[in-house]
């Protein structure tokens, strides 16, 4: 029962995820997000505007769509960045050892030093604020989760019986490190990437918060929500929608990532 | 636990060290001129060319850096572009604040975190379990910057019932002080609380299934007995851990806490000096707040090693 309960969450959560997905994908749908109506300023929702306009006369559904593009490519591209980047280096720490994963190790601990806003935030002002840059800062963040759970595992499976096969077998490290040892470290990867997607997204939207990430006039929830800031008491709605976009954002992952490991890990204590 | 205590040391001050260069560097990679920027209003070459002698940025990066890192040892972190206030003296300024945000957020993350995680644990599958879990991925999932608009907007906008933003010294008045940090703590506390619950719930329910747990069963010994002598005390070591990394996302969150509840604190402090380009401000807050971090960090591992010998024990043989 209980199992299915889980099963059930993941299963909406994935249902939520398309939805997003096909939200993203299909914004111009919903309307241009630029398009202002200065005869309709700060409007609760209607017909016309669903979830109402903003200061500037903008429908908000459109902002929301467009948003969710930034948001979706924020939180899997730096995911993606992360790994590319993080994988192969905790390979070879964890494979070869020896000064290799000294090296690779303390650069870890050395990102590590610095909390994960903090990093983005510096990253974020020394790159400049656009949506290429906040990926690249966001990917160099969640940079040492990948290379800390990549290594976890390669020292593992590095131990295993078919490995010192291959080896015996005189197969070469790359052929080793792709054939027997990366396809046995996956499913790890697979849950680092979930949690790590949900923290990108929330990510770029603190960034673009702050007003080191997206500039407007792009849309994006981060932006919109510090644009609403400012009329709280008139429009207070223009502050919920964006956030609970995100919020929605991150649980589906979330729960995905929860559904992920309960399958893959029969250890998880879950 | 002699050697052990050594290396971890050497670890940190070798990341503390690293972490210096970094900043120094990251600080030097910011767009624009940090001679322009000290000269203020000036625009005149002759009066730049002396600030840049003044200040040695004409001297080999590896000499300021050094000279730099002679200073910070010293607690001299320079001065402010902007205020041309001693940088060190801002920072023992603001830190209290943040500090207390941070004791705060912390006291709302324990009270709800760790009574919710047992209560899973003890109830699994049970309706308070699936109000935790539910509470904790909400937590996980839920921006905290959001959080605290939300909560501007119901309890301060429409409720009328605390203060939106502001801060006024602990000192000076602790009801008014409280009165605006409560929402603040509130939005940090809540994050805190949703990890910690689900990191206590996973813990308490390994211990629960160890042996030792069955053991005290089987000497009969009371649950009540059984629940907090053997497992919550063997739980709690696991989430002291975590409360320590716990650290950097209670930094990271009063950065932008401070930001909604306009608290002038460290968080605002970094974020203020990345917008109005005060390098010596970014750089002195971002090495004291590495600093601080890498500290606890080495302090939780030590306390952890301490509690638990076996991590001493694989730590040697690694």
């Amino acid at each position: 029962m209980r199992r299915f309960l889980r099963r059930r969450l993941s299963v909406f959560g994935l249902a939520v995820l398309v939805l997003i997905v096909a939200l993203a994908l299909f914004a111009p749908v919903f309307g241009d997000p630029g398009a202002n109506d200065f005869a309709a300023v700060l409007q609760p929702p209607s017909a016309q505007h669903p979830l109402g306009t903003d200061d500037l006369g903008r429908d908000t559904l459109a902002r929301i769509a467009h948003g969710a593009r930034v948001s979706m490519q924020a939180g899997v591209l730096a995911t993606l960045l992360a790994m590319a980047v993080g994988v192969p280096l905790g390979l070879i720490a964890g494979y070869y050892r020896g000064w290799a994963d000294l090296v690779i190790s303390r650069t870890t601990d050395l990102l590590l030093a610095f909390p994960f806003l903090i990093l983005a935030v510096g990253l974020a002002a020394i790159l400049g604020p656009s949506l290429r840059n906040v990926v690249i800062a966001l990917g160099i963040s969640a940079l040492p989760s990948f290379i800390r759970v990549t290594r976890g595992e390669v020292l593992g499976l590095r131990e295993q019986d078919y490995v010192a096969g291959a080896i015996a077998d005189g197969a070469r490290d790359v052929r080793i490190l792709r054939r027997y040892i990366l396809p046995n470290a996956i499913s790890p990867l697979l849950v680092q990437a979930t949690v790590t997607i949900p923290e990108a997204i929330i990510g770029e939207s603190v960034l673009s918060f702050l007003g080191l990430g997206v500039q407007p006039p792009t849309p994006s929830w981060g932006t919109m929500l510090s644009a609403a800031q400012s009329f709280l008491s008139q429009a207070p709605l223009l502050a919920v929608f964006p956030g609970v976009a995100i919020a929605l954002a991150a649980l589906s992952f979330n729960l995905v990532g929860d559904g992920l490991r309960d399958t893959l890990d029969p250890k998880a204590t879950r | 636990m002699g050697s052990y205590l050594v290396r971890r040391v050497g670890t940190s001050a070798l990341v503390l060290l690293l972490a210096s260069i970094v900043v120094f560097v990251g600080v030097r990679a910011l767009p624009g001129d940090a001679a322009l920027a000290l000269a203020g209003e000036e625009r005149d070459p002759a009066a730049l060319a002396e600030i840049r002698e003044k200040y040695g940025l004409n001297d080999p990066i590896v000499v300021q850096y050094l000279r730099y890192l002679g200073n910070s040892l010293q607690g001299d972190l320079g001065f402010s572009t902007r205020t041309g206030l001693d940088v060190s003296q801002i920072i023992v300024d603001r830190l209290p604040v943040t500090l207390e945000l941070a004791l705060l957020s912390l006291l709302v993350g324990l009270l709800i975190g760790i009574p919710a995680g047992i209560v899973a644990a003890l109830r699994r599958g049970s309706w308070p379990d699936n109000v935790s879990n539910g509470f904790g991925l909400l937590g996980l999932s839920i921006p905290n910057f959001w959080l605290g608009l939300v909560l501007i907007l119901v309890v301060s906008v429409q409720l009328r019932l605390l203060p939106a933003s502001g801060y006024v010294p602990l000192l000076e008045n602790p009801v008014q002080n409280l009165q605006r940090m409560v929402l603040p703590a509130i939005v940090l506390g809540t994050g805190l609380s949703a990890v910690l619950m689900r990191q206590m719930r996973s813990a308490m329910l390994e211990t629960m299934s160890a042996d030792y747990v069955r053991t005290a069963r089987s000497k009969g010994l009371s649950e009540r007995q059984v629940v907090l002598v053997h497992a919550l005390r063997n739980s709690l070591i696991t989430v002291v851990t975590v409360l320590g990394l716990q650290l950097g996302a209670l930094i990271s969150g009063a950065v932008i806490t401070e930001q909604i509840f306009v608290i002038p604190g460290f968080g605002k402090l970094i974020v203020d000096g990345v917008f109005t380009r005060d390098y010596p401000v970014i750089q002195g807050v971002a090495l004291v707040t590495v600093f601080g971090y890498v500290l606890v960090n080495l302090l939780v591992d030590l306390t952890y090693s301490f509690l638990n010998p076996r991590i001493r024990v694989s730590g040697a043989a690694s």
